[in-house]
């Protein structure tokens, strides 16, 4: 039993710093991002295993919850930039009044279903 | 330029690597100090709950807690001075505007069992906080332009409530009781309590305004609103932030 729990913790850790690895390598903001979060959740497994329910909540939550939504949309908003979309109407807040940036059929922003996933 | 920018960064996190080697190295074989362990463990009875990272986080180094929910309210701050926030998504399909109605009553009702069990078992403020929050990133996400939170007074409110309520208890402790934030033992679980529901609401708020991105539409919008709607100039709009 014993060795069955090493090769467990084996594959854990070497799963955790292979993703670490692969998020940092990442060019892209976006697949870092996922990366990222998959090994927030694979951390929060490994506090679990170290008997640390309380911190693997957390990481869950926040760390790559939370954390990986603001980066997703960070990372989102990073591609328009270099996309060069019209910087006049990224940030108005004014769009419910009819700025042409607020079309819900031309805004690139409107990847709701897919950062749902 | 950008290269050797990359190899310092590179060396000063190998430098942060090796200290933190180091660090765990001394603590694993370093002889075995006194534990802060049992001395938590042994004062848990007059710390107002049962759960002993609880104790710890809200009694013990309550001012710990409080300062991390300083940081929370900082960082919103800094991204609310950032500009107003961005326009949301259109609204949802329905599968996810389905799914969003079963996953929001159900995330509404962990956070507060959350918020609850955190008084005896692994839980607690930050956790429940952050279920609200990102049951607030998922109705963003939905197409609900402000993630359910209410309009800028009341949502200002909600993000300070935290840190508030959590001063005000160490205030009063400190002005009539024994000290700041050193909770009487008849009270400590209701005081924690307190403190905790309005540390989960606070931090469920900044989280979702957090994602929403930027400074809520408010009142005083800096928009000129009877002006063109294509607000040409774009420095005005950011004129007053």
């Amino acid at each position: 039993m014993p060795l069955l729990l090493l090769l467990f913790d084996t594959i854990l850790l070497t799963t955790l710093i292979g993703l670490a690895i692969a998020a940092v390598l990442s060019a892209e903001p976006r697949s870092a991002v996922m990366l990222f979060i998959a090994f927030g959740l694979w951390l929060s497994l490994v506090w679990a295993r170290l008997g640390a329910p309380d911190v693997a909540l957390a990481e869950a939550a926040i760390g790559a919850g939370i954390g990986g939504a603001l980066m997703l949309s960070a990372a989102r908003r990073k591609v328009r930039r270099d996309s060069g979309g019209d910087p006049s109407h990224e940030p108005s807040g004014c769009d419910a009044s009819g700025d042409p940036g607020g079309d819900p059929s031309s805004n690139p922003d409107n990847t709701a279903g897919e950062e749902a996933q | 330029m950008n290269r050797d920018l990359a190899l310092l960064i590179g060396i000063l996190v190998s430098l942060f690597a090796a200290l933190l080697l180091w660090i765990f190295y001394a603590t694993l074989v370093g002889d075995p100090v006194a534990r802060l362990g049992p001395l938590a463990l042994e004062q848990l009875p007059a710390s107002g709950v049962s759960h002993p990272v609880t104790a710890v986080l809200l009694n013990y180094r309550a001012y710990d807690t409080l300062l991390e929910l300083a940081v929370l309210l900082v960082a919103l701050l800094g991204i609310w001075s950032l500009g107003p926030a961005p326009s949301g998504f259109r609204p949802a399909g329905p599968a996810l505007t389905v799914l969003a109605n079963w996953i929001l009553p159900l995330a509404i009702l962990t956070s507060g069992y959350l918020l609850w069990v955190g008084g005896h078992a692994p839980g607690g403020a930050f956790q429940a906080g952050a279920l609200l929050g990102s049951a607030g990133v998922l109705l963003r996400l939905a197409g609900h332009e402000r993630a359910g939170l209410p309009a800028e007074a009341a949502q200002r409110w909600l993000v300070v409530a935290g840190v508030a309520v959590f001063l005000m208890v160490g205030l009063l402790l400190a002005a009539f009781g024994e000290g700041f934030l050193t909770y009487p033992k008849a009270v400590a679980k209701w005081l924690i309590l307190l403190i905790e529901t309005a540390a989960t609401l606070a931090i469920g708020a900044t989280l979702a305004a957090a994602y929403v991105g930027g400074r809520p539409p408010g009142i005083r919008s800096p928009c000129p609103s009877s002006e063109s709607p294509s607000s040409g100039n774009p420095s005005s709009g950011h004129a007053r932030s």
